[in-house]
């Protein structure tokens, strides 16, 4: 039913085209707008009736008059896909941006994603070490698990996202990743640095860029994440590749969802945020995993910048109900100058214990992990209480949980950018600093581990 | 008028047909493909359809075909073990059906209706039966005998019964009337089952979680809400309790939540065995899987077909406990479809009728006499997961409002590692008044007693830690120095639980009770030592505490724990001798 124009637009509103027509158009049906002075934009069927059709144009509206005419294309949206788009930058709509030539396609891939039947999926196992002690031993990241960052502006989140990219692997494997990138309304000199960094590595041409950037219109960025997790879906289930979905920043993309039902008259839950955020947020996120019987995963990593530090904030709260964990990066530490800036205290990582171990990690990852951060909260616990009543006033245990606290941020988190610690490394690294509490307070290590790992022990 | 009429809109979830007989709640078929949907409101000529199932491409002019019955579960043998999605389809048949993601418009049975099982009847021709009753048993799986019961309003003298095998489709008895009734039977899943009347529940649902049976217990029929930011357990807790709470049957909703973790439950469970009866664990459950990426309406929909699950199995006189984890994603689906229905919206934007659908389904708990005089049970769970952690919203206080059991997940207590992270000193249960006698009897005489001893002692604790907050815990007297050390106990010793850990994640109740006693114990035997010349330091620091305290990892502690209590308090008088 494609090629019929229609030049039935009534009323134009934010980034909605109302028109009344005569046939029927399928809901979700993507549409093209062919403006007066030959401009083509494109856009999506968001509501449809035998009165009216509502659609939501994704360049934006500006210069669509009623003069403009609307063809309906017959189907819904969907994004050629091949092994093709490995190497490539595409803009938020799937357009080559590299000025490359088009993807050829394999097979069109409906962009919405079906849901995994739970039944279907693999429980995460698989160990990745990312090099960043803070991560492997306290928030451990599991292949085909969607890990956010959150973050604020103006911390280092990009960097840590970077530094992820180039060094997660698998613990004794060679294995790459793919890194698909979807990059939703960041500037084009964060998106620089992000793709010189990739070039600089190598990475690129194992990588997928789909890059909606600031003064990119922002309702594309309600499709751009779709786009990079379809081609993800393919590359991970039909590919069989380990995929790596980096996306930044939610928070715009939550933004844009705002914009669009704001446009479309909506009654405005928290913030002003639609009810619906969290099913579409989730119809994202849950697009992580492994499959039964495919050999490919997809493992997420969305940052979003939590608006005033507040991770109470809906977009922050929505994302931590999805997903597995979260890595919380503090503006505190960062102010200290240490990186990686990672709050260990409210970062989590919910498939942890499924993959750390004798098999997988070591045997004493999980004691260490726990005793780290039992002495660290209660080491800056205290840090209070040394502000009102001073350091005098503090018994020998806690003295020693004090300064360990110090310790913790100055050897275990801080490392540099490129320092690629392995999971052993930084075990015996937690070992030598809390060898500096006496062994009695340390209650949550098992004895044998203390006979075995304790640096007084090894010698 | 027919049954068939064509569609008017679509928009997302939420579909108008037109010329369309349709009456509320009426499960639909929408559009060429057929997908499932239920009548939510009617104008004029126009029904307003809930669709269970991704709407896009579905145009204006496809059919709309009216069932005219409303949304139903199937209710018979092959119940159990089962894993559904929201609308009972089983999640083997689908990935059978379409591979391993979910589509649309497909339509599964519930159960396998060609499979053939032994019935055996209970009554003979002639008897009367009346409804409900229980006219022949199927042995399901090992432990459970499902009852064949009569279906609510039906009843008469029997014409004929047979024993034997057969599906579940084939009729096992005649009534005089004519009808003929077979072991499947269908119930609509928004109407609560009927029973003749309802009890105060008496009898506590022991979970083996220490902090909930001791402090906070739950009655079998009872209804408890867990409310937590993310990260504070709500899910683990809720395993824990669908793993080892000594429900006979089990009902696992996960509604809305992370299809991760939903996998996590479904490996899981195939392989763990029930402390109770030493049986496999899926033996006894029916679980319900909806993540937080299928279709809202259906996730509207999964708790009301695990609740009329739960009922069925209630009314052949089994108590069963609900978990529906989480709420909050049932009322999030109710606020977008009637957002999408453009009512007028209450606080937060959920609809007005939020509260009332929330005391609805908690009021759907209850331990009754069912209509064929058996005692009966469902004890409904619910997780909720407030924004932000901040219980002041509609979903919590509805809840609260409701329930008698308040479970508070603290993230400052997740944060410490502290599990399970329910905070002692908001947390509360308005069952111990009922159950008492029950724990006197079952028990000990003193166990309420020794319950008041121990809240009593987290309480003091809490008043002292804010004054150690401002002076630190050396400028108090020893007495109060002892107070914190017994309370630091009860909370590492006692309340902290690893529900991961193969011997202390289930924790006896005759064990609770031991290990409660056992730290009474050390503040008697700590004071007398103390009185006498002992110093606070040395009656802390004796070995044969550490060994009690760790004792409880170990296999057989409900044997030695009462010799380990002895050497402790005997080391604790030495130390007195010492100086």
């Amino acid at each position: 039913m494609s090629g019929k124009e229609y030049r039935t637009i009534t009323d134009v509103k934010g980034p909605l085209v109302f028109l009344n027509k005569t046939e029927p158009v399928a809901f979700g049906e993507i549409v093209t707008l062919r403006l007066s002075n030959g401009t083509i934009k494109n856009g999506q069927v968001l509501d449809t009736s035998d009165d009216l059709v509502i659609v939501q144009v994704f360049e934006g509206t500006a210069k669509i008059d009623r003069e403009s005419g609307v063809t309906f294309m017959g189907d819904v949206f969907k994004l050629p896909v091949s092994t093709e788009l490995v190497g490539r930058i595409l803009d938020g709509a799937g357009r080559p941006r590299d000025g490359g030539p088009q993807i050829v396609a394999d097979e069109k891939a409906d962009i919405i994603g079906a849901a995994i039947n739970p039944y279907s999926r693999q429980s995460p196992h698989d160990f990745i070490q990312t090099g960043i002690s803070a991560i492997d031993c306290c928030t451990t990241l599991v292949r085909g698990q969607k890990l956010p960052i959150f973050s604020a502006s103006g911390l280092p989140h990009n960097d840590i996202a970077l530094q992820i990219a180039r060094q997660a692997k698998l613990k004794g494997s060679d294995e790459e990743f793919i890194v698909v990138f979807c990059a939703m309304g960041i500037t084009a000199e964060e998106y620089n640095f992000f793709r010189s960094d990739l070039e600089r590595t190598g990475a690129l041409e194992n990588a997928v860029l789909f890059v909606n950037l600031a003064d990119d219109p922002a309702v594309e960025r309600i499709i751009t994440p779709r786009l990079a997790l379809t081609a993800a879906e393919y590359l991970a289930f039909e590919k069989d590749y380990h995929v790596l979905v980096i996306y930044t920043d939610m928070t715009n993309y939550c933004d844009a969802l705002r914009q669009i039902g704001a446009a479309r008259e909506e009654v405005p839950g928290r913030r002003g945020y639609p009810g619906y955020m969290y099913t579409d947020l989730a119809m994202l996120y849950e697009r992580a995993g492994i499959v039964k019987g495919k050999k490919g995963s997809i493992t997420q990593f969305p940052i979003l910048t939590m608006p005033g530090d507040d991770i109470t904030h809906p977009i922050p709260d929505l994302s931590g109900y999805i997903t597995e964990g979260q890595i919380v990066i503090s503006r505190e530490l960062h102010q200290q100058g240490i990186y990686p800036p990672i709050n260990v205290l409210p970062s989590l990582s919910r498939l942890m214990g499924s993959c750390i171990g004798e098999k997988t990690t070591r045997e004493d990852h999980k004691s260490v992990s726990d005793q780290m951060y039992a002495a660290y909260a209660q080491g800056r616990e205290l840090r209070g209480l040394v502000a009102i009543v001073g350091e005098d006033a503090l018994n020998e245990r806690d003295k020693q949980l004090l300064d360990f606290s110090g310790v913790f941020e100055d050897k275990f988190l801080r490392q540099t950018r490129d320092e690629d610690r392995s999971i052993e490394e930084t075990l015996d690294l937690c070992w030598s600093l809390m060898s500096s509490i006496d062994t009695k307070y340390l209650v949550r290590l098992d004895q044998k581990w203390i006979e075995k790992y304790h640096p007084e022990n090894k010698e | 008028m027919s049954n068939e009429g064509v569609i008017y809109r679509i928009s997302g979830p939420v579909v108008t047909a037109t010329g369309m007989n349709a009456a509320m709640y009426d499960v639909v078929r929408v559009g060429e493909e057929g997908l499932m949907g239920e009548v939510i409101e009617l104008h004029g000529d126009k029904a307003v359809i809930q669709v269970y199932e991704d709407t896009s491409g579905i145009r204006p002019g496809e059919p709309v075909l009216n069932t005219e019955e409303t949304l139903s579960v199937s209710l018979g043998p092959g119940l159990l073990t089962q894993i559904y999605d929201g609308i009972q389809r089983p999640l083997a048949t689908l990935e059978e059906v379409m591979g391993v993601f979910i589509t649309r418009g497909v339509d599964a049975d519930a159960f396998d209706l060609e499979k053939i099982w032994k019935f055996e009847a209970v009554v003979a021709k002639g008897d009367t039966v009346e409804s409900g009753q229980v006219i022949g048993n199927v042995q399901e799986t090992e432990t459970i005998v499902h009852k064949i019961m009569v279906p609510p309003g039906m009843h008469g003298k029997v014409k004929s019964i047979k024993s034997g095998e057969f599906n579940v489709t084939q009729t096992v008895c005649v009534l005089d009337d004519g009808s003929e009734l077979q072991m499947m039977q269908k119930w609509p899943v928004r109407t609560p089952r009927p029973y003749r009347q309802k009890y105060a529940p008496d009898t506590p649902l022991v979970t083996g979680m220490r902090i909930l049976d001791f402090l906070f217990p739950l009655a079998k029929g009872g209804a408890a809400g867990i409310p937590g930011p993310f990260g504070s357990g709500k899910t683990v807790t809720q395993q824990s309790l669908a793993k080892y709470s000594d429900a006979q049957l089990v009902v696992y909703i996960g509604c809305g939540e992370r299809g991760n973790e939903m996998t996590e439950v479904l490996d899981e469970f195939p392989h763990l065995i029930d402390p109770n009866t030493g049986k496999p664990l899926m033996e006894r459950t029916v679980m319900i899987a909806n993540t937080s990426n299928t279709p809202v309406a259906a996730r509207e929909a999964s708790v009301y077909t695990g609740i009329t699950i739960a009922e069925y199995f209630r009314d052949m006189g089994y108590d069963v406990a609900l978990m529906a984890d989480s709420t909050s994603r049932w009322a999030e689906a109710m606020r977008e479809i009637s957002s999408r229905l453009e009512e007028m919206p209450g606080e937060e934007g959920y609809p007005a009728y939020l509260s009332s659908r929330i005391a609805e389904f908690y009021e759907r708990a209850g331990r009754v006499e069912t209509l064929n005089g058996d005692d009966g049970s469902v004890t409904v769970i619910g997780a909720v997961s407030p924004p932000g952690g901040d219980i002041s919203e509609p979903v919590s206080q509805g809840t609260l409002r409701i329930v008698k059991v308040f479970w508070g997940l603290d993230a400052g207590l997740a944060r410490q590692r502290h599990f399970p992270a329910i905070n002692w000193l908001n947390s509360y249960s308005l069952y111990p008044q009922s159950l008492d006698q029950w724990f006197r009897d079952n028990i000990a005489q003193d166990f309420p007693e020794v319950r008041t001893q121990i809240s009593g002692l987290l309480q003091v604790e809490a008043e002292l830690q804010e004054i150690v907050q401002l002076v630190g815990s050396d400028a108090l007297p020893v007495d109060q120095q002892l107070t914190l050390e017994v309370a630091r106990m009860i909370r590492e010793f006692f309340l902290q639980q690893n529900g991961f850990h193969e011997v202390d994640a289930y924790c006896d109740i005759h064990l609770q009770y031991k290990m409660a006693k056992a730290i009474l114990s050390f503040q008697d035997a700590a004071k007398s030592a103390m009185a006498n010349g002992g110093q606070l330091n040395d009656v802390v620091n004796v070995p044969a505490r550490t060994d009690l305290m760790r004792g409880r990892f170990e296999k057989g502690y409900i044997d030695t724990i009462e010799g380990m209590v002895k050497s402790m308090n005997e080391e604790i008088a030495d130390t007195v001798e010492e100086n």
